[in-house]
């Protein structure tokens, strides 16, 4: 027992590491700060093209969507942050997750809000542009806000995964959460720091789940 | 019509719509003059509210030609979203934006489309609602109002942008019977100020009292068209009696 909270939970430890585990955690609130947005941008780009029924568009829109969520997120990472030098281009890690994760979760957040400008009735497009909204007023105004708010539990549970998978920032050497708990591991020689990261991971992400499960029975109570 | 040489606002000619291998519309010709009430009548399929949906370009017709207030509706120079303004529509499913107030229903294209400030969109907006007889739920989302009432929000959100025509898609069609009524009372103040007015509908006891002129159709043509008590009365073909008679019995 004395041995398992010496090598897991050492308060001096935790003390020592705290100033270098928090400095992961700005990161990684960077981090994510950064990629959601981006994923969130490159997926509206993706249901928006996926609106066109033109051929020239729609397969090359769904090779891509297919591809970059086929590919593991962490071999497109690697394969960027190890493969362009080679290709004359060096990327900092920082760059590496940001390209990533536009490529990787934009796929992600494209589908689902895709799935959402799909669930509203035809009759609404009609109705605004009847009116005179122009198609992309009527995007704007009238289909996504009802799209985003049909498919908020997904978007919500997507972005969950997207701040989970920060932590692959690690390996290409992004001192976030993960990594720094990492260095403060094997200076001390301790996992005590990892235990923190994992605590720290559950305090700021738990708020999230439990919003998400709200928004899903609140879902289901207004479906029935 | 009365012998001021009115001029005709909206024209239709040998309007053709394929949907895939149906043929909906066969080469139909409409001509409405300014304030006239027209009804279409005919059975489902008839191509009714195709044709109406092609009066503002909802539906692309494959050939012919239409003009409304003087504008050439297919013509690849006219800027659609601008001529929409002339045109309002009402649908059988009301279809109004379920995540907007009534008053933001309204004032929505006002501010998009025509660029009133918001101040000024309000104004215009409560006087629609006030037309409708609705001033009253202007802060109501529709998932609040009766079916009536959002059907009236959705006259209110056509009739705001001072259209030169309106266009009814079954507008009674999706409401229960006690709801009718107020619809149609605000159908008929409409137009009472004038509106030029084309109604799809099966609404006879209105088609009656209000239409200028009954047009039916069948098989995507028009078949006959005259004074709604000429069509009632004594239709000239038999296609026209036969129906008259179906939507009687109910």
């Amino acid at each position: 027992m004395e041995e398992i909270v010496q090598s897991f939970f050492n308060a001096e430890i935790a003390r020592a590491a705290m100033p270098i585990v928090l400095a992961g955690l700005l990161n990684t609130v960077l981090l994510s700060l950064l990629v959601v947005p981006l994923g969130v941008i490159g997926g509206l780009i993706l249901a928006l093209l996926a609106q066109v029924k033109s051929p020239a568009v729609r397969w090359p829109l769904m090779g891509w969507v297919d591809f970059f969520r086929a590919f593991p997120p962490l071999v497109l990472l690697i394969l960027l942050f190890a493969g362009l030098p080679f290709a004359g281009l060096e990327l900092g890690g920082f760059a590496c997750v940001a390209i990533a994760f536009f490529l990787n979760t934009g796929a992600y957040y494209g589908e689902i809000l895709r799935a959402g400008i799909e669930s509203i009735p035809r009759g609404q497009v009609e109705a605004a542009r009847s009116t005179g909204l122009s198609g992309m007023q009527t995007m704007t105004w009238v289909v996504l806000p009802q799209a985003v708010r049909n498919v908020l539990p997904d978007l919500l549970s997507n972005t969950l995964e997207v701040v989970k998978l920060t932590s692959l920032g690690s390996v290409v050497a992004v001192p976030e959460l993960l990594f720094q708990a990492r260095q403060a591991q094997s200076v001390t020689y301790n996992p005590t720091p990892i235990v923190m990261a994992a605590v720290i991971y559950f305090l700021i992400l738990w708020p999230v789940v439990r919003l998400l499960s709200r928004l899903e029975n609140r879902a289901l109570a207004g479906r029935g | 019509m009365t012998s001021t040489v009115a001029e005709p606002i909206v024209v239709a000619r040998g309007i053709h719509k394929h949907f895939g291998h149906l043929h909906v519309l066969k080469g139909v010709d409409l001509e409405v003059v300014e304030r006239e009430l027209v009804f279409v009548i005919g059975p489902s399929g008839s191509g009714k509210s195709t044709l109406l949906r092609c009066l503002n370009r909802l539906e692309e017709p494959n050939s012919g030609s239409i003009t409304v207030a003087g504008i050439d509706m297919l013509s690849p120079r006219t800027d659609i979203n601008h001529a929409r303004q002339h045109i309002g529509m009402v649908f059988q499913s009301f279809n109004l934006y379920p995540h907007m107030t009534a008053l933001g229903n309204v004032t929505l294209a006002l501010r998009k489309v025509v660029g009133k400030s918001r101040a000024e969109a309000d104004k215009l907006a409560h006087a629609a609602l006030e037309r409708v007889g609705l001033a009253d739920r202007a802060g109501h989302r529709p998932a609040e109002l009766s079916g009536g009432q959002q059907q009236r929000v959705a006259i209110a959100r056509a009739i705001a942008l001072e259209p030169r025509v309106m266009l009814f898609d079954e507008p009674t069609s999706a409401l229960d019977p006690e709801l009718v009524g107020s619809v149609l009372a605000v159908m008929r103040s409409l137009r009472e100020s004038g509106m030029t007015m084309i109604v799809v509908s099966h609404e006879m006891g209105f088609a009656r009292a209000a239409a200028d002129r009954v047009v039916f159709m069948d098989n995507g043509l028009i078949v006959e068209q005259g004074p709604p008590a000429q069509i009632f009365e004594q239709p000239a073909h038999e296609r026209t009696r036969a129906f008259i008679g179906q939507i009687r019995q109910h």
